[in-house]
């Protein structure tokens, strides 16, 4: 357990030298795009609003409870999801080059 | 190692997500990358109900199909002036989503003392609660549904600091304390949290709009993250750190461009804190370094005619120097014959563009001056607009080919050879205050050096300060030619003026 918290927290480490470095690439020409694709990506909670209907076996106290809470994440997480993959494709095809 | 299998397979979706990064370095791939990051998600979420099966699919599939036809629905409607609000209303729900996922895991199993885990929950819930009320705000602002200027409550700062102690205190409390009373404490803490949100972001407004938006893509990506290491999930973690990272970078962006620190953002220092009008320190003088420049001698253009006979199909001639710099007695005809003139012409659009609807009169501008055998580009500041690169996007849509579109440092050199640059609801970000005087808020500014092209047109709708408060001394600069009114109708009017 320690460990794997452990390796999680170099994870997220290298995961945000990796990120910097990409996103540094990104021209502001495109700043608007990148804002609202990585807001789809931050949706990504939404593994986690599932991970709430996880079968655990034993019944849960409050299971009524945590259908709800798990609804309202999902519902709110998939609406980032959707929204915002596909607003960033109409966007981005507006970018046209001409002549 | 036994888990190396899921590990591979987890490393093959974070490659296609970071492939998706990647293709956003050119305008011609990102729309790949996007689809490229699309796909990742889709392959993330069967992983999780492959590896962990689910119960409750009523309520899941239910969940979906309402998030989803809503995203889809607003997606599709909204229009390229709103999607700064849209932004913010998603970093909103992924917020919600944030804090939701941080508090069943930190209720559903409470542990005693302070562990990794247990600090990540709450920090995922501190950081989604606070990025859901601080977006719906930025979203109000954004949509107009909210004054969009910055909102003090009485003794804000006292009170921004009150709710900042107290969200530490209550977290402290339940990260030392046993695994008793947590739903309660948990429930207590998204209270305060969403009140820190409230109260960061409505003194937040007008032209720091892009710093507060990049914050709180930083802020959703970090909640993501966090959230992540508390459910013990790698795809979590990596796609939310590298959200974070973009969302730090553009928030370091717009800071710099805005010559503004963000504790000053967000303390209210600086010139949403002051209320007075920031007068110039002395009478605008420098002389543009190529010499004395006359006012556009305006011919006496009497209503234009349209017809071949108005067409410029031969280099204008050399405009006569020596005139009195004074307004010309028509300014519209002035104008009229500085864009039937002009050669290249550099145009740099604002906010105020977008608030006026100008963006395809402006674009219709452009193509015909282009068909009169002009060059023309248009600069585009980096805090224009009400988010990052948000100018680009209206002007994607006007349909303006995206290598005319130029950045700052690529711009300013070419003012100087330039015949006419045209201002469109722009002011702070082409104040040559920012590099003539000192002492003021925008002193120091990166700005676009309008003021160095033969001439400027400038349509805005009024004289008045931008949001620094500072007054534009571009308008009394001798080869400045200001047209104050809605930009849409003077645009029109040039239009009109200038014939087919």
């Amino acid at each position: 357990m320690g460990t794997d918290l452990l390796v999680l927290l170099g994870t997220f480490a290298a995961a945000l030298a990796v990120g910097y470095l990409l996103i540094s690439k990104v021209p502001p020409l495109l700043h608007t795009p990148l804002m609202s694709m990585t807001n789809a990506v931050s949706a990504v909670t939404l593994l986690g609003a599932l991970l709430i209907f996880k079968e655990t076996g034993d019944p849960e106290p409050g299971a009524a409870a945590l259908a709800l809470v798990g609804g309202i994440a999902i519902a709110t997480a998939v609406f980032n999801v959707v929204g915002g993959f596909a607003i960033t494709d109409r966007m981005l095809k507006l970018f046209r080059k001409h002549r | 190692m036994d888990n190396a299998g899921p590990i591979l397979i987890d490393l093959v979706v974070v490659v296609l997500f970071m492939a998706g990064f990647a293709q956003f370095r050119q305008p011609q791939g990102a729309r790949r990358g996007n689809l490229t990051a699309a796909v990742a998600l889709a392959l993330a979420t069967a992983l999780v109900l492959l590896r962990d099966p689910v119960r409750g699919w009523g309520v899941i599939l239910a969940a979906i199909v309402l998030g989803g036809g809503l995203g889809w629905t607003v997606a599709a409607r909204v229009t390229m002036v709103q999607i700064p609000a849209m932004v913010a209303f998603q970093h909103g729900a992924g917020g919600v989503a944030a804090f939701l996922v941080s508090a069943v895991e930190l209720t559903r199993e409470p542990l005693a003392g302070l562990s990794v885990a247990k600090g990540s929950g709450l920090l995922g819930l501190i950081l989604g609660a606070a990025t859901f009320t601080g977006s719906l705000i930025a979203g109000g602002k954004l949509l107009g549904t909210i004054r969009g200027t910055p909102i003090l409550l009485p003794r804000h700062g006292l009170l921004t600091l009150v709710v900042l102690v107290a969200t530490a205190v209550l977290a402290g409390t339940i990260g030392f304390g046993g695994p008793e009373a947590v739903l309660e404490g948990a429930i207590a803490l998204i209270v305060v949290s969403m009140g820190l949100g409230l109260v960061v972001a409505l003194r937040i407004g007008g032209a720091d709009m892009p710093v507060l938006i990049s914050f709180l893509n930083a802020a959703s990506g970090l909640a993501a993250a966090f959230c992540g290491i508390i459910i013990q999930n790698r795809l979590l973690v990596v796609c939310g750190a590298v959200v974070a990272a973009s969302g730090s970078i553009l928030t370091q962006i717009m800071c710099k461009a805005m010559n503004r620190h963000l504790a000053s953002v967000f303390l209210g220092f600086g010139p949403a804190a002051s209320t007075r009008s920031w007068l110039p320190v002395e009478p605008p003088v420098a002389a543009p370094p190529s010499g004395p420049e006359p006012v556009a001698p305006a011919p006496p253009v009497s209503p234009p005619a349209p017809g071949p006979a108005m067409r410029a199909t031969a280099p204008a001639p050399t405009i006569e120097p020596a005139m009195p710099p004074q307004p010309p007695a028509d300014p519209l005809s002035a104008a009229i014959a500085l864009a039937r003139d002009a050669k290249s012409v550099i145009i740099v659009p604002g906010y105020g563009m977008a608030l006026a609807q100008a963006q395809f009169r402006v674009v219709q501008l452009a193509k015909r001056l282009e068909s009169h055998g002009a060059r023309v580009l248009f600069a585009i500041h980096p805090v224009a607009g009400r988010m990052p690169g948000h100018m680009n996007v209206l002007l994607a849509e006007a349909d303006v080919s995206y290598d005319q579109l130029i950045e700052l440092d690529d711009a300013n050199p070419r003012f100087p050879e330039t015949d006419l640059a045209l201002v469109v609801g722009a002011c702070d970000v082409v104040n040559p205050a920012a590099v003539l005087t000192e002492g003021t808020p925008i002193s120091g500014m990166p700005i676009l050096n309008v003021h160095e092209a033969r001439h400027v047109l400038v349509c805005n709708l009024d004289a008045r300060p931008g949001y620094s408060g500072v007054d534009n001394l571009l308008y009394s600069r001798p080869n400045v030619l200001p047209l104050f009114a809605d930009a849409r109708q003077t645009l029109e009017k040039i239009l009109d003026g200038l014939g087919e």
